[in-house]
């Protein structure tokens, strides 16, 4: 089954917010606005917005990495919140506390960005553990990279979730890299997925470049986590078209593979997709330019905001 | 491969630099040397600390997955059968996934085999906050491995210290942890004097010469410490800075000595105040029945997370201007004590 038009017109609308907030947070940083390392998800729009499509975000809860701008706006963060976080302007959704790698917006869902690769999943499989005693029906994602596969943590969580059948998804965003690393420097077994098997839950690959493809992959996983059926594990196939972090060279990539990388983009894609369904130029312009006004509104709301206060940080330790 | 000689020669380098040399040196001097970690191989390290150490060495240079609990790990097991590795955890805060490897593990192989076996690695991390890292990237914990007896624990500032510290931590028979700075790689280019003999561990440095007021510092706050007693010394105020460089072994010798001299002593790091390593060095002061002028000062990050945003940090951590103020107010016999510490 393949989803209606105007579905398709709203992943459409949400990747290009995504890619145009990263877009304007590069020259942000690039301008010496913002500071520190910065990680963008441009390229792997494709997995936040249809995985999130296929959550309640009235009860899930999402738990991503510091690559987590385009899960905190698939999931409605409203661009000047994460401009403004940031910035470390007091607009910030947490006042400038987490910065750019490790806010949270639990009001939206999206329960907390993780600088600790893997660290994560085991507190995603927590928030399903409390779901099997709340009543709930709340499912969680714990999102991780190819890399995070190889940290203890992430088999904890995977094994803990199993055992108890636990409503969690482990989404894999399987951009084929560990920051400078490639992915066949890091494991034999390059078809992921298949590590769930071995831990007695089902485990399948989807085109990550594809939102519509990974929603319906992900609606699966969570009718049946929230239906009882406990755990799964979805791998996302996608590419970054962008370095690891603001300022990656990117001396590690063969040449070419950025090229085809951007070339299977998945804006781009379901642009065409679009069109052949027979979606006009001019709805699709309009789209991006309502999109672009946003982003710089936002992006002009945040710099005007005045910086944290430090008369504020020691607050908020302790109850 | 190009020659390393043993005989002294002086370079400029930036400490990152040093950093490299030491381990080429190490790697070409001792074949039993390993060099592994996450991207330390072919990409050369996240802050190009180990360029061109693969290509030169090959398979005793590789990058692991992210995996600090088998990095360490086997970098313990290896080392028990004649390697000596050296292994890179990318931040400090990233060896709190492995913590069990070097507390439960790594000193005591020695102890409990009562020496048959040891576990001479070294472990090379960095440590403290950058413009923008967020709490889970800006953490000093320096005082959690200098808790544990059989760890050894230094904390190099100079780009001179960066080669020989790593060194002497790599000819050590035990393990050993160098905590360098990210903010120090790329800095200035200073002179580095290079081979010679390899000292062993430990042993402090009087960095400027002082007879008011002793501060005992080290890691990468130390500048902000140099800076604020050149800005003491416009006032009169003359202080002595001492740099432990190593927390174990620890020189308490120099640091008797030094306070002795000055007769009031001050400590100063990045690291939290509350349960830092200064409250170990005031303790040790203080039961040495020194006799000082004034209550000894801690200067150090005041208890809270570590906020991203660069306008809320100083609300946290030592600046240039706390450290002034500390020692101003020590010397002249006010108050000086931060009472932020307990909360
Ligand atoms: C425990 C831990 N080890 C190492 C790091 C440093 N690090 C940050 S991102 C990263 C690569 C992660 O790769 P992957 O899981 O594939 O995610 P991606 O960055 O590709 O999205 C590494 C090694 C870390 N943050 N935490
Ligand atoms: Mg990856």
């Amino acid at each position: 089954m393949r989803s209606d038009t105007p579905t398709l017109l709203g992943h459409f609308e949400r990747m290009l917010l995504i890619r145009g907030v990263e877009d304007e947070i590069a020259r942000l940083r690039t301008a010496g606005d913002m500071v520190g390392s910065i990680h963008l998800c441009s390229g792997q729009e494709a997995v936040y917005v249809g995985a999130v499509a296929a959550l309640d975000l009235s009860r899930d809860a999402v738990f991503p990495t510091y690559r987590g701008h385009g899960w905190a706006l698939a999931c409605g963060v409203p661009p000047e919140a994460l401009f403004a976080e940031i910035l470390g302007r007091v607009a910030g959704i947490n006042g400038g506390r987490g910065g750019s790698a490790y806010f949270t917006a639990p009001e939206y869902g999206m329960y907390g960005e993780n600088s600790i690769v893997g660290a994560g999943a085991p507190i995603a499989a927590g928030a399903a553990l409390a779901a099997s005693f709340d009543g709930s029906g709340r499912v969680a994602v714990a999102a991780f990279g190819d890399g995070a596969l190889n940290q203890g943590a992430v088999h904890e969580a995977m094994n803990f979730a199993a055992v108890r059948g636990l409503p969690v998804v482990f989404v894999v965003e399987n951009n084929a890299y560990s920051e400078l690393t490639p992915i066949a420097d890091m494991t034999r077994n390059p078809e992921l997925f298949r590590r769930a098997s071995a831990y007695g839950m089902p485990g399948g690959r989807v085109d990550g470049n594809d939102p519509d493809a990974v929603a319906r992959a992900m609606e699966t996983c969570v009718e049946r986590a929230r239906g009882g059926g406990g755990p799964a594990l979805l791998e996302c196939m996608t590419q970054r078209i962008v370095g690891h972090y603001i300022g990656d060279a990117q001396h590690y990539r063969p040449a070419g593979e950025l090229d085809r990388a951007v070339a299977a983009e998945p804006i781009g894609r379901l642009a065409e997709r679009l069109t052949a369904e027979g979606v006009a130029a001019d709805e699709l312009d309009a789209i991006r330019a309502r999109v672009a006004d946003r982003v710089q509104a936002a992006s002009r709301l945040a710099l005007d905001s005045p910086p944290a206060d430090p008369a504020t940080a020691l607050e908020h330790l302790y109850a | 491969m190009p020659e390393i000689t043993l005989s002294t020669e002086t370079k400029r380098l930036s400490y990152a630099e040093a950093v490299n040399h030491a381990l080429r040196r190490a790697l070409y001097e001792r074949p039993e040397t390993l060099l592994f970690g996450e991207d330390v191989a072919k990409p050369g390290g996240v802050f190009g600390v180990t360029k061109g150490l693969h290509r030169e060495f090959g398979d005793r240079v590789f990058d692991t997955p992210i995996s600090e609990s088998a990095i360490l790990g086997g970098a313990i097991g290896a080392a028990m059968f004649g390697r000596r590795p050296i292994a890179e955890i990318m931040w400090i805060d990233f060896s709190l996934v492995a913590l069990d490897q070097l507390v439960n593990q790594a000193p005591n192989v020695r102890y409990v085999s009562r020496g048959a076996v040891t576990a001479p690695i070294t472990v090379r991390t960095q440590a403290g906050n950058g413009p923008g890292a967020c709490a889970q990237h800006s953490q000093n914990l320096e005082a959690f491995f200098a808790h544990v007896p059989g760890l050894r624990v230094g904390m190099p500032s100079t780009a001179q210290d960066a080669y020989d510290m790593l060194l002497s931590a790599v000819w050590c028979d035990d393990p050993v942890i160098v905590i360098e700075n990210r903010t120090l790689y790329h800095g200035a280019k200073s002179d580095v004097r290079l081979g010679g003999e390899v000292e062993p561990i430990g042993g402090a440095r009087v960095r400027r010469g002082g007879s008011d007021v002793t501060v005992v510092t080290w890691g990468a706050v130390q500048n902000l410490v140099l800076e604020a007693a050149e800005e003491l010394a416009a006032e009169g105020i003359e202080a002595e800075v001492l740099d432990l460089r190593w927390l174990n072994p620890l020189d308490l010798a120099a640091v008797r000595d030094a306070v002795g001299r000055t007769r009031r002593l001050a400590v100063v790091h990045e690291a939290h105040t509350f349960g830092g390593f200064g409250a170990e060095v005031v303790g040790l002061v203080a039961e040495s029945g020194a006799d000082l002028l004034a209550p000894p000062l801690r200067i150090g990050a005041a208890p809270a997370r570590i906020p991203s945003a660069l306008s809320l940090v100083p609300g946290i951590l030592p600046t240039r201007e706390k450290i002034a103020d500390g020692l101003r107010r020590l010397v002249r016999g006010e108050k000086a004590g931060d009472a932020g510490a307990l909360r």
